[in-house]
């Protein structure tokens, strides 16, 4: 046991902290839900209203389209980027010419903001400006590439994005993690004869659980803030089409001015957050807890 | 070198001295004219008040929420703007409610206002019988313009009014031009349908839609038949035009490759910036019988301070004198709020809107004006989702319209 003193000077040291994280983050957590009570419009006010925001909420089939939506971004994007980060890092691991210049090709759009990002594939996607527009002028009549101005492929227009933007990401990620790994490893599966693919797939890809983790993480809070990208590819259209819920929360919050609707919209996202973080967290600690045994 | 550094601060003490005693009446306002035009625009007020004797600091936030929410914070702050700016309608509801707000109500009493502002713009700046809000222009919003080059094309007479629309627009699509420059986008879509309310539906439907929330009124034969005029014009769009901004759809009319676009009046910025002429190289027109108004106000943050009111009186009445009156709408594209000014130097299509602020049974105040924003969001998502799906059944729209009107209040 440490001497009483050492802890005591430790502790109030950690005070700042403390007050930070109680007063600035759970402190407005706790307000915020609290507002998603009240009819709060403009400015909060204090006329509870039970859970009418909640149920005017999953009555509107805007949030109801932004709840799908981000569904479907986020198991394209978490999925796609990791499966193309693991390619390109493997790729990028057999001892390639020019592999610094590849990478930072590859790294690059990671630089850039959401927002470029979203323009940039806004003009290459629009039928009338981009891809489409100049296979057709070079003869190819048929050609159709219109998926951020057609209102059943805009989501994964903005999917595609998202994964031009991340994949570089989890590639570095990824690469440091298989510099990382022991080449005795390599030379001891070549004496057994087993085949590269099997070995990345059963070996490999097990060590790399860790930087797996990280990168998924990464991409997971990439999804639930996911605004600006739509903001700037679609805003949220054709229709309501490609909306999505931090969207939904700005819009009330600030051009609608209803900011109980606003509340009650970011509390349910961070219910869903928690409800998907809390038995990750269990499980990690649980497991680690029994590991040191 | 201590002489130095006793002259500099004696110097600035007496700067400090000078700087006191003049005690002119200084004005921080808040607003979102941030655009070339929109600048040169509130300069003129700048101007004025300067002249007038006052010191004019100016706060410009980029896009209205942004300014909107940057001055409700500074008030519940307790630091606030001497005015800030809103759009005309219930976005000060709120703030006035809460007693955030000082009234107009002196100035407007010496300066006659009740008698020369046109009623929907009064009713919209008045709470409990004072008035809360300096209106400083009128926007209509429920124009169509139109591309004489592309009409020209076509070889046909560019429409006057509503009956004329739809064939106008079946021999552009002959002529192989985009009928409409459409900006997909939901207010946008909803500019579109509202002007369509108004002209098809005519002022009584509009006004039991917005104003009275009336789910009757919606689900009446007349709402259809603009529903399904409404769902006949997607077919006069180009591809490109979900997501398109306002002024690239002004800018197709300008080219002569889009035929009409439905918009407010600050589209006529985009053509004078062009070196045209609206009325000439575009034309434009009011479908039906009815104008619809908007605009914006300065609202004068709640404050003690004899100084800051004085600023504030100096304030109102300087952005309601005639000068400035004609001298910043000139700019901006919208009409004066006092239609007792010197007209002559608004182009034709201003002409219109001016002539049409004369008569006060045909005009009535935009969505915005009648309704919340929330209510007006909450519709607007439906009136985009109905554009932007060819499937959905009329029965859909005016179900999930009622809805909306119900929720949002």
């Amino acid at each position: 046991m440490r001497p009483r003193r050492q802890i005591a000077t430790g502790t109030i040291a950690l005070l700042p902290v403390w007050a930070v994280v109680v007063v600035a983050y759970l402190g407005t957590i706790a307000w915020t839900v609290l507002i998603s009570f009240t009819g709060s419009r403009t400015l909060p006010v204090y006329d509870f209203v039970g859970f009418a925001q909640y149920e005017r909420l999953f009555g509107t089939s805007r949030w109801i389209v932004s709840i799908g939506n981000i569904a479907t971004f986020g198991v394209l994007f978490i999925g796609c980027c990791l499966i193309i980060g693991f390619l390109l890092a493997v790729a990028l691991d057999q001892k390639v010419r020019a592999e610094g210049a590849l990478r930072t090709i590859y790294l690059y759009p990671y630089s850039m903001s959401f927002i470029v990002t979203g323009l940039v594939w806004q003009w290459i996607m629009n039928p009338e400006l981009g891809l489409q527009r100049s296979l057709r002028d070079a003869g190819f009549e048929s050609f159709t590439f219109d998926w951020a101005v057609n209102r059943d492929m805009a989501i994964y227009a903005v999917a595609v994005a998202g994964i031009w933007q991340a994949s570089g990401l989890v590639m570095a990620i990824l690469l440091a993690g298989l510099r990382g790994i022991d080449q005795d490893l390599w030379k001891a599966t070549k004496v057994d004869g087993i085949p590269t693919w099997r070995v990345y797939l059963s070996i490999v890809l097990p060590l790399l659980k860790p930087m797996i983790v990280t990168a998924v993480v990464l991409l997971s809070v990439a999804v639930v803030k996911a605004y600006d990208l739509v903001v700037a590819l679609t805003r949220g259209g054709p229709g309501i089409a490609s909306e999505v819920p931090a969207k939904f929360v700005m819009d009330n919050l600030f051009e609608r001015s209803n900011i109980g609707l606003a509340t009650a919209a970011s509390t349910v996202m961070l219910v869903t957050v928690l409800t998907a973080l809390v038995p990750w967290l269990y499980a990690e600690y649980f497991r680690g807890a029994k590991g040191h045994g | 070198m201590l002489t130095l550094a006793r002259t500099l601060l004696s110097g600035a003490a007496l700067a400090a001295l000078v700087s006191t005693a003049a005690a002119e009446p200084k004005a921080e306002v808040i607003h979102w004219w941030t655009s070339g035009g929109e600048s040169a625009a509130v300069k003129v007020f700048a101007d004025a008040f300067t002249k007038a004797g006052g010191t004019w600091v100016d706060s410009a936030v980029a896009g209205g929420e942004n300014a909107r929410s940057a001055a409700i914070n500074r008030v519940i702050g307790g630091n606030p703007p001497t005015a800030m700016q809103f759009n005309t309608g219930k976005q000060f509801d709120d703030i006035v409610a809460q007693s955030l707000v000082n009234d107009v109500e002196d100035v407007a009493t010496e300066g006659k206002w009740r008698d020369f502002l046109p009623k929907p713009l009064l009713d919209a700046v008045t709470r409990d019988g004072k008035i809360y809000a300096i209106p400083v222009n009128v926007h209509g919003q429920n124009w169509i313009f139109t591309s004489t080059k592309a009409f020209e094309t076509a070889g046909v007479k560019a429409p006057t009014s509503l009956d004329e629309l739809v064939p106008a627009l079946d021999a552009l699509k002959a002529a192989g031009i985009t009928p409409i420059a459409h900006g997909g986008q939901p207010w946008q879509d909803g500019i579109m349908f509202n002007a369509l309310l108004l002209a098809k539906g005519g002022q009584d439907l509009y006004r039991r839609v917005y104003a009275e929330k009336d789910a009757e009124a919606v689900r009446s034969d007349d709402f259809r038949a603009v529903a399904e005029l409404y769902g006949t014009l997607r077919g006069y769009v180009d591809a490109g035009s979900p997501g398109r901004n306002w002024n690239d759809a002004t800018a197709m009319l300008i080219q002569g490759t889009g035929g009409v676009q439905f918009m407010g009046d600050w589209a006529k910025g985009e053509v004078k910036a062009a070196g045209l002429t609206p009325g000439k190289e575009v034309g434009c027109f009011i479908p039906g019988n009815d104008y619809m108004i908007g605009g914006d106000v300065f609202v004068l943050a709640r404050t003690d301070d004899p100084d800051q009111k004085a600023a504030q009186a100096l304030l109102a009445r300087t952005m309601l004198s005639p000068e400035t009156q004609v001298g910043f709408s000139l700019i901006k594209g919208s009409v004066p709020v006092r239609p007792d000014v010197d007209t002559a130097a608004f182009d034709s299509c201003g002409q219109t809107g001016l002539g049409l602020l004369k008569d006060e049974t045909r005009q009535i105040g935009n969505p915005e004006m009648l309704s919340s924003a929330d209510l007006v969001g909450s519709v607007r998502d439906v009136i985009t989702e109905y554009w932007n799906s060819p499937d959905m059944t009329t029965d859909a729209f005016v179900d999930q319209f009622v809805e909306a009107l119900e929720v949002a209040g």
